[in-house]
């Protein structure tokens, strides 16, 4: 059996060890644009603040592919599929037949079109490991950085960079920072937080024109800058699967055994939709585990196994400046609000079950509530009014805990 | 607020370099002595609520406590001692009798550590245990008057009267659940199986938990008859009639309303939280004539399937209160001596009542004996045996078996701070608290049980082989194996023993 | 595989394991050194609750781990069935936090890295120490 995996990152690890765990003889190989080995992307920050290396941040050591017998073919990309014929062809022009095809082709920085934006010459995404290379090939202490999105990625990077460089403005349209994560409160409260460590934000606001070194905010100000980083967004990398035929919406649609309508031929991680079981809608659900549970789904199912990934939701553990934040689910439903000077709880449920949660400051055994949202678990089974008020094994009943840690059987 | 003239018994030493403040002391002591000041961030204690249990020792993880006795005194009074004036000021406070457990812990003589055994040289070469088969096996009842055979001469066991089965002659001794736990129970009962002897339900009924150790459960009746009923009779290998207990005897079991909860109340057929009071005589028996209808109509109601136990204190006419027993159809007959243990008795009694079990034991085997009605019955003896070497005496002086307890309750945890009748008991024995109760595992409990048990039998062998002897029926009796030291010629010739050196 | 199991029937909230925990994975050889006058962050944490019910709760080393399945950095690992955690990679980010279904996981001291039982395998005490230190046979370790 010969299995191509195009892409090189956490869903191909992913689907690498669920074949490897069904089939020990098939072939694997696996093609990736970045000459890397495997590493972890959203480490990237974490590089540029110092808290990893290179080394230290690949994502699996580096007798991975050998261990795991994967021929890696690195450096290359995937021009075209040729899905009739059951090969890719590659841009040095050889091809690589397949049985079983898996796209794990993540996503790109998406860059809306800003006036000027080419004359900017400093100017980076933060998405891949060469990204952070070249940001960091640029600052240094004098360097005025201006971050356009205040999510994710643009949060990260100002972490990662903050105690490198002078200065760090972030520009977002948006009225609060993080929204795809927290809610005013929460995003009100990191602000502030992100504040004291001299980043400045500046909300509902955009660029409308931007010049080699500055940029002209719609509002009316003027930003000096020496560097800018864009992180507006992401968008999935459909188009080679797109091009043979796979149905895509916003990303390659894939079912719960990470299958698309094409025979053998599967998608996993950013590029992919999952289900997610909080809002019951396909949504790309851009997270690591979530990349590597479907790509281990996938790989198993690839390899005749039978493995379904049936319980996808969007979380993120995510910090910024010692202060941390999870969250999980979606919001819509009746809510539950503790809050003090420094931490942040909020519980939605709806339905009977809890529905999605958002913990700042205080995250301890945050996996508990995810577990509930995850295992879809009737509230009206647990002491939820325990469980509120921090989350907690005794919430469950004594025969539920003789399974989860007495070994019972269910 | 009247001023209290008692100074605590006990002081709590705690080593402040080795103590970590983890506060395992404050959470594991059910007298509350332990506790955590947050500020000074300091363990601090109140011993005049200590017991001196040892639960807080034995689980500090860096041994940094330690109960030592006051040296806190009254004028030194060889007559009116500390513990005499204590007690006056006690009963001038409270108006009340003074209450105790366990057995009597006053400096009367051992017997037992005045007797010595015998050991083969030369002649009559000793057995090795380990090379020889050593019989420990005993069988507890009537013995049959003489042998019958069938026509084609083989032995008629056909008309065998009941008898008991142990692998080794020990038993434990009757210890009510209430004034006991469940795991207590629990452990006990699980120990006999496994050892192959048997355990005893005192007078609070069996739990229905503890039916299926029926072959190993001796079930008593006593004069209060709580929990006794058609099942409970069957559900025993054996019927034991309680007339009286080491540690009080003359009046009965009290078990306090306190701990007349739950399972408690329902094994015993009795409302929840009503004082338990035996009576002091069993209303129905006041002569040897009433006690034999008591046996044959236990024996009547279980189809004279079961032997019939009849239990008294050692007191002073023991050897003619057992004759009468011996004559009453009973199959056993077990004597508690005045060291016996108890969950509580008023300290009086228990400190000034009763006979020591090794003189009673040796009167009565040696009148039974007398009389001709020796293999009427069988005798058990209890009331502090404390070791192997206890028994091979006791067996010596003519006992079928012995009952322990209160080394049982050793085994279990228990450190002997007499504290039953508070029904705190921190190691989870005597208590109906469940989270006292929950700190014994039977698990661990029974398995120490099986523990002792075994080492004792071991122990009993080595004896056994040295003196010649291999089995526990060639010891019975023999009272030449033992030697007196220390003894005045009365005492000798009561134990009917040769004294060291003769 | 031998587990940790917990029977909540026996425990008897002493949080004797948490200590015996502590003490096994400071490096020291003496508890009172190791524990004095500190804060402790065991990696085994006993829940108490209503009706005096207490149990201990630590790493399930689960078959199918949500934490190793989950960790962005590849710091959580199996070995022979015992999830570990390589500290020099762990960056602190938490994600394991996040799905642990138990609660399981926990920040280390300074909270740069997360910390989880690896049931006493890589330090010098080889066998769980918060079992071997349990006074009631609440917490056993045990191939069922």
């Amino acid at each position: 059996m010969n299995y191509v995996i195009i892409g090189n990152s956490t869903a191909a690890v992913g689907c690498i060890e669920g074949i490897r765990s069904v089939d020990k003889a098939g072939k694997i190989t696996v093609i990736s644009k970045e000459p890397h080995h495997v590493y972890s992307r959203p480490l990237i920050s974490y590089l540029l603040y110092g808290k990893t290396t290179e080394q230290r941040m690949k994502y699996r050591p580096d007798s991975f592919y050998e261990d795991n017998r994967v021929t890696p073919v690195l450096g290359t990309a995937v021009t075209k599929v040729d899905y009739e014929n059951k090969k890719v062809v590659l841009d040095n022009g050889d091809e690589i037949a397949f049985d079983k095809l898996l796209f794990a082709t993540g996503s790109s920085p998406f860059v809306p079109p800003m006036a000027g934006l080419e004359e900017v010459e400093n100017q980076f995404s933060f998405m891949k490991l060469d990204d952070a290379a070249a940001l960091q090939k640029v600052i240094n202490k004098e360097t005025r950085v201006l971050i356009v999105g205040a999510g994710l990625i643009g949060l990260k990077c100002a972490e990662g960079i903050c105690s490198k460089v002078k200065q760090i403005t972030v520009v977002d349209l948006a009225p609060r920072i993080l929204p795809s994560i927290l809610d005013e409160t929460g995003s009100e409260l990191v602000q502030k937080h992100i504040e004291k460590q001299g980043v400045k934000f500046i909300l509902s606001d955009s660029v409308a024109q931007f010049s080699k070194n500055s940029a002209q905010l719609k509002s009316g100000g003027k930003l000096d800058f020496d560097v800018l980083v864009v992180a507006v967004g992401v968008r999935p990398e459909t188009k080679l699967a797109a091009d043979i035929g796979c149905k895509v919406n916003k990303g390659i649609v894939s079912d719960i055994h990470c299958a698309t309508n094409l025979d053998g031929v599967y998608a996993a991680g950013d590029c992919s939709e999952s289900y997610d079981i909080t809002s019951g809608q396909y949504r790309v659900l851009a997270l690591l585990p979530n990349a590597y549970m479907q790509g281990e789904a996938a790989g198993i199912n690839m390899a005749g196994g039978e493995k379904a990934y049936d319980k996808a939701i969007p979380m993120n553990a995510i910090g910024f400046f010692g202060m941390h934040i999870i969250t999980a689910g979606s919001y819509d439903g009746e809510a539950y609000v503790v809050q003090t000077e420094q931490t942040y709880k909020k519980l939605i449920s709806k339905d009977n079950l809890l529905k999605g949660f958002i913990l700042i400051g205080d995250v301890a055994r945050a996996g508990i509530y995810t577990s509930l949202i995850r295992e879809r678990t009737p509230l009206d089974t647990v002491d939820y009014e325990l469980i509120k008020e921090k989350p907690q094994l005794m919430a469950f009943t004594a025969s539920e805990r003789a399974v989860k840690l007495g070994g019972a059987k269910e | 607020m009247p001023v209290d003239f008692l100074y605590p018994e006990y002081e709590v030493i705690r080593n402040p370099q080795r103590c970590i403040a983890c506060r395992v002391c404050e959470r594991q002591c059910a007298n509350e002595v332990h506790s955590y000041d947050t500020e000074l961030n300091l363990m601090k204690s109140d011993e005049s609520k200590c017991v001196n249990c040892h639960r807080c020792v034995s689980l500090c993880p860096t041994r940094a406590l330690k109960i030592v006795k006051t040296d806190h005194t009254f004028k030194t009074n060889a007559n009116w001692t500390n513990e005499v004036i204590g007690e006056v000021y006690r009963q001038a406070g409270s108006g009340g009798m003074l209450l105790s457990s366990m057995g009597n812990p006053k400096p009367y003589p051992v017997y037992w550590d005045k007797i010595l055994i015998n050991a083969s040289q030369v002649t009559n070469p000793s057995i090795d245990p380990l090379r020889e088969p050593m019989e420990t096996r005993t069988f507890l009842g009537k013995r049959p008057e003489k042998l019958e055979r069938n026509a084609d001469g083989s032995l008629n066991t056909g008309n065998l009267p009941p008898n008991l089965e142990l692998s080794v002659p020990i038993m434990f001794s009757a210890m009510s659940y209430g004034s006991i736990s469940y795991n207590a129970h629990e452990s006990l009962a699980r120990a006999a199986e496994e050892l192959g002897i048997y355990y005893n339900t005192g007078e609070g009924g069996l739990h229905e938990d503890f039916y299926r150790y029926g072959k190993n459960t001796i079930v008593q009746v006593a004069s209060g008859r709580f929990g006794v009923h058609k099942d409970y009779l069957e559900a025993g290998a054996a019927i034991e009639i309680k007339i009286g207990q080491g540690a009080k005897p003359g009046i009965g079991g009290h078990l306090p309303g306190a701990k007349i909860v739950g399972d408690v109340s329902r094994t015993r057929m009795i409302p929840e939280g009503s004082d338990a009071i035996s009576p002091a005589p069993h209303h129905d028996i006041y002569s040897i004539e009433d006690l034999r209808q008591l046996v044959y109509s236990l024996k009547e109601a279980t189809n004279y399937q079961k032997p019939v136990i009849v239990k008294i204190a050692a007191v002073h006419n023991v050897a003619a209160i057992a004759s009468g027993i011996a004559r009453s159809g009973a199959d056993i007959i077990a004597i508690d001596g005045y060291r016996g243990g108890t969950g509580a008795a008023p300290t009086r009694i228990r400190d000034n009542v009763g006979i020591p079990i090794e003189l009673a034991l040796a009167a009565v085997d040696e009148r039974l004996r007398q009389e001709k009605i020796r293999n009427n019955v069988s005798l058990v003896v209890g009331g502090s045996i404390r070791n192997s070497a206890d028994i091979v005496k006791a067996i010596a002086l003519g006992a079928d078996a012995v009952y322990i307890a209160t080394a049982a309750l050793l085994a279990l945890g228990c450190h002997l701070c007499r504290s039953c009748q508070t029904g705190k008991c921190n190691w989870g024995i005597a208590t109906q608290r469940p989270d006292l109760v929950k700190r014994l595992n039977p698990d661990i409990g029974y398995k120490r049980l099986v523990n002792l048990v075994s080492a004792w039998q071991h122990e009993i062998k080595e004896m056994m082989g040295g003196m010649g002897i291999n089995s526990i029926e060639a010891l019975k009796g023999n009272r030449l194996m033992l030697r007196g030291i220390g003894l005045n010629e009365k005492e000798l010739e009561i134990l009917g023993i040769k004294h060291a050196g003769e | 595989m031998k587990r940790i199991y917990v029977n909540e029937k026996w425990c008897l909230g002493c949080h004797l394991c948490e200590y015996n925990c502590a003490f096994a994975n400071s490096g020291s050889d003496d508890m009172v050194k190791a524990l004095k006058d500190i804060h402790i962050n065991p990696r085994i944490k006993i829940e108490e609750g209503p009706q005096g019910i207490s149990f201990a709760v630590s790493c399930r080393h689960c078959t199918e781990p949500l934490c190793v399945k989950s960790c962005i950095t590849g710091a959580l690992s199996v070995d022979n069935g015992v999830i570990e955690v390589n500290k020099d990679k762990c960056v602190g980010c938490y994600t394991c936090i996040m799905i642990c279904p138990y609660g399981a996981i926990m920040p280390g001291n300074d909270g740069s890295v997360i910390q989880k039982c690896e049931l006493c395998t890589n330090n010098s005490f080889g066998e769980p120490a918060c079992v071997r230190g349990c006074p009631n046979k609440a917490i056993v370790f045990e191939e069922r």
